[in-house]
């Protein structure tokens, strides 16, 4: 027996790598990575776009550009806080109304409805979040704004606003449009999203942790509200953070019904402008360079924005599916 | 031995061992078989695990070489390595030398090396396809000109499944039962005509009515095809196989003639598995 | 008192337990709302001239949407050549051929393109293919849908082609299959009924995208000949019709929007129910 020198394979080197070649595999691999690729240079385009383009903007305005209120075309003075300020305060709206309600929705669908009607539901729910945003404002102009204006905003009025602190968010004139209600649209809008996210999350809670309460005497709830939401917080946490990620990213609901006005006002019913919103009314009108380049640096604004927001929820997501989000 | 006939008498099958034991030392003695492969110091990695040490190993030709062992112990990754499908996994190594007919394996084409030598896996996996383009699928990939559906049917009779098929190759390949499905695998790897077929323990699956089908399957298909079975099922080894090898932590034990190394085994470590004091 | 005490348990969980069920059929309710507001309103301005009319000038009652539905399509089969190739490709990479590191930034490169705001994709697909022609056109409103397609093709793509058992991948490697050949024919013909619902759904989610478009595709009251013009979509009528002062142009708005949530929920139903049924292609 002739027994060669032991040598070495390990699947790579120059003749391996021809061998696939002739197969066509080193082929494919190169064609799907390009395009794999395509995805990172697309991704680092639309920053450095953004970057480039709003160059006019961060020269002449520099940091002053988010403290600055006035937002005067015709004098070329440009400040985002007017927008900042809106985009916050509608997508904290939409969260003190989405969250209770959605998180409230997920536990009864993954604690206390069966099985097939907890799919149904979500099912339901989950082509809520299919509806087309352009449609949600367009429900906002004809049904929200009415009803803003003629019922809830004066009953608000009448009721909270004599509450001492609390009151100057619900005190000034209720034209309909308005911080509140482009809060109340996108509270509609990012509600799946929470409800999906917290129920697949409370889904994967460990039963033991539900038996050990009740087995405790714990009620029904007790054992929900102190025992699983608590074991599933991070990752509530994360659902929460994707909903904001997008109240604060939506443009076509918020635009109809916020009353594009650039002012920074206490009153929750006075109309405001959101960064989305600026951009997409005054874009194609934008005439001057310095005018454009301003727009696009709020895009870069609202962009880190939600990259940040996104990141983190994402962050949060992971750590609760594999820690059982549990803290250790 | 006897011309190549499709029975499917079970019975006969399953006394034919013994029959052919006899029959082929009138012609030549086992240890004078051709060799189809010829392993060299072999040694296997996964990353820096090392899974398979040293090992020698001849396998000859139209027989069926058994690889036994408690779980764990290489012979799969031995076995993967007959085709370079442990190529497939990331951070593997192979050092050492593979020969088939005295050709350097790791120097071949492995696309021409994997039709050269088949494997059957060791749970049924037909292609979402018809039971029919499951069998044509090695043929159509290989750019076979000529008449598929002859080949088609050779194949699935070869693998005694024609009789139970003929009327549903259309249907999903889904449709059949597990036994048939593995059978469908065997067919469709003997549709390029392997000189080799690895079997990675097909029958750990199936029930032993299927498994005696199977057994039966390999007998025949030895006149034209060196087989190599990973099984962990001592009975089958000694049943269906001519050779056994017994594979421990990476090291090959002892190989020898079936009937040999199951009465009288060499080493103390043999002895005590094939006896079931471990594993 | 510790009977008091139990009572006010008691008393909270039944409170609580309740107020949760309101709170989930709450929300369901508001998408029948949408959806019989929307059919009430729209129902009642939809008819045929609504199909195969162009838009009548301001003042003048009647009319239709047929060049903004036929823009639509239009645009939705630019997004697809442009977005689904890269799409699919790449999550064909991650699923199949990808290394850990790099995967790893694909993948969340993809999610932080996902997460991207429609608006902004907008101003990237503005100043990639308005300003270097300086004018508004179709491929213009095509790359900024293209774009959106492709991080949702990428994950659905991955996803189903890793549901795709690797026993299948082996059985056609053993045969002697190249890897791109097992891709090919057996792993992508596996994984087909999956990767098609995902086409779809994206195609479904950027088809209602009205922010991209306002200043790429822009809108045109005629039909829109060629690739170069701007061009009439569904989501932008319904917007501007939405806030202009005319009643009648409420009423079209109300029509196209139920058209537009129509394909959006067919499409979206449809796929889930045929995924649902375990169409995710093993069945040949």
């Amino acid at each position: 027996m002739d027994r060669a020198a032991p040598r070495r394979f390990d699947g790579g080197g120059p003749r391996a790598f021809l061998h696939r070649l002739g197969h066509g595999d080193e082929v494919a691999h190169v064609l799907t990575l390009t395009f794999a690729a395509g995805i990172l240079l697309l991704t680092s385009g639309l920053v450095y776009e953004l970057w480039v383009n709003s160059h006019l903007s961060r020269a002449k305005f520099g940091w002053l550009f988010f403290w600055t209120r006035t937002w005067d075309p015709i004098f070329d003075n440009f400040g985002a806080a007017p927008f900042i300020y809106g985009t916050l305060v509608t997508s904290i709206v939409s969260l003190v109304i989405a969250v209770p309600l959605g998180l409230a929705a997920a536990i009864f669908l993954s604690e206390l409805a069966p099985r097939r009607m907890s799919d149904t539901i979500s099912f339901l729910i989950d082509l809520l979040a299919a509806v087309p945003s352009v449609i949600y404002g367009l429900l906002g102009i004809f049904i929200v704004v009415p009803l803003m204006r003629t019922t809830v905003g004066p009953i608000l009025i009448g009721s909270l606003g004599h509450v001492p602190v609390l009151g100057k968010f619900f005190k000034g004139p209720n034209y309909g449009v308005g911080f509140l209600t482009a809060g109340v649209v996108l509270a509609i809008m990012v509600v799946p999203f929470i409800i999906s996210v917290s129920r697949e999350v409370l889904l994967t809670v460990p039963r033991e942790q539900r038996e050990a309460a009740l087995a405790l005497g714990a009620t029904r709830w007790e054992a929900t509200w102190k025992v699983v939401v608590p074991w599933a917080r991070t990752g509530i946490l994360g659902s929460v953070f994707l909903a904001l990620a997008r109240a604060l990213g939506e443009t076509m609901a918020v635009t109809m019904v916020i009353g594009n006005d650039p002012k920074i006002a206490a009153s929750l019913f006075a109309p405001g402008y959101t960064i989305a919103a600026v951009i997409a009314n005054e874009f194609t009108e934008a005439t001057g360079d310095l005018y454009l380049s301003a727009l696009i640096e709020l895009g870069l604004v609202l962009f880190l924005m939600t990259f940040i927001l996104n990141g983190l929820a994402r962050l949060l997501i992971v750590a609760t599916e594999r820690g059982g989000g549990h803290p250790s | 031995m006897g011309a190549t006939t499709h029975g499917n008498n079970a019975t006969a099958a399953r006394l034919a061992p013994q029959v052919v034991m006899s029959d082929k030392t009138s012609q030549a003695s086992d240890k004078d078989a051709l060799v189809r492969f010829e392993i060299s110091d072999l040694n296997f990695y996964y990353g820096a695990k090392q899974a398979v040490f040293g090992l020698n190993l001849k396998i000859p030709k139209n027989r069926v070489t058994a690889l036994i062992g408690p779980s764990g112990c290489g012979k799969s990754t031995f076995l993967r390595t007959l085709n370079r499908m442990n190529e497939t996994i990331r951070n593997t190594r192979v050092v050492g030398q593979i020969l088939l007919d005295g050709q350097d394996i790791l120097q071949m084409d492995v696309v021409g090396l994997r039709r050269r030598v088949g494997m059957v896996f060791q749970r049924p996996n037909p292609f979402p396809k018809s039971i029919y383009e499951n069998v044509a699928y090695g043929l159509r990939i290989n750019g076979f000109q000529g008449r598929l559906d002859d080949l088609v049917e050779h194949s699935l009779r070869r693998a005694a499944l024609w009789e139970e098929a003929k009327d549903y190759l259309h249907k999903s390949a889904f449709a059949l039962s597990g036994g048939q499905q593995q059978r469908l695998c065997i067919a469709r790897a003997l549709a390029v005509d392997p000189e080799v077929l690895l079997l990675d323990e097909p029958c750990s699956a199936l029930d032993p009515v299927t498994t005696a089908k199977i057994e039966e399957l390999m007998f025949h298909l030895k006149d034209s095809c060196t087989m190599a079975i990973v099984t962990h099922n001592m009975q089958q080894a000694a049943r269906a196989s001519d050779f056994t090898a017994f594979m421990l932590d990476g090291k090959l034990i002892e190989h020898s003639e079936t009937s040999k190394l199951f009465t009288t085994p060499t080493d103390p470590r043999t002895e005590a598995y094939i006896t079931g004091r471990f594993g | 008192m510790s009977r008091m005490l139990l009572i006010w348990r008691k008393s909270l969980n039944v409170v609580m337990l309740t107020l949760t069920g309101v709170a989930a059929f709450g929300v369901v309710a508001v998408l029948f709302l949408i959806l019989g507001y929307l059919v009430w309103n729209g129902g009642k301005s939809l008819n045929l001239d609504f199909f195969t009319q162009l838009p009548k000038p301001v003042g003048e009652t009647g009319g239709g949407m047929a060049n903004a539905i036929v823009g639509s399509l239009k645009l939705l089969l630019l997004a697809a050549l442009m977005g689904l190739p890269v799409g699919l490709m790449a999550g064909v990479y991650l699923a199949e051929f990808g290394g850990k590191t790099f995967s790893y930034v694909i993948r969340y490169t993809t999610d932080l393109l996902n997460g991207v705001p429609s608006i902004v994709i907008g101003i990237f697909a503005y100043s990639l293919a308005v300003l270097p022609v300086r004018h508004f056109s179709a491929v213009a409103g095509g790359v900024a849908l293209g774009i959106m397609v492709i991080p949702i093709t990428v994950r659905s793509t991955e996803e189903f082609l890793r549901a795709v058992p690797g026993s299948l991948r082996e059985g056609a490697m053993a045969l002697g299959a190249s890897k791109w050949r097992t891709i090919a024919t057996v792993v992508l013909p596996a994984a087909k009924g999956g990767i098609i619902t995902g086409v779809l759904l994206a195609l479904a989610r950027v088809a209602g995208e009205t922010a991209p478009l306002l200043f790429t595709a822009f809108s045109n009251r005629f039909w829109s000949p060629g690739w170069g013009q701007p061009i009439a979509s569904l989501p932008v009528m319904i917007y501007t019709y939405a806030i202009a002062p005319y009643d009648d142009w409420h009423r079209q708005a109300w029509a196209a929007g139920l058209v537009l949530l129509a394909l959006v929920l067919v499409a979206n139903i449809g796929t889930r129910v045929v995924l649902s049924r375990g169409g995710g292609g093993r069945s040949t």
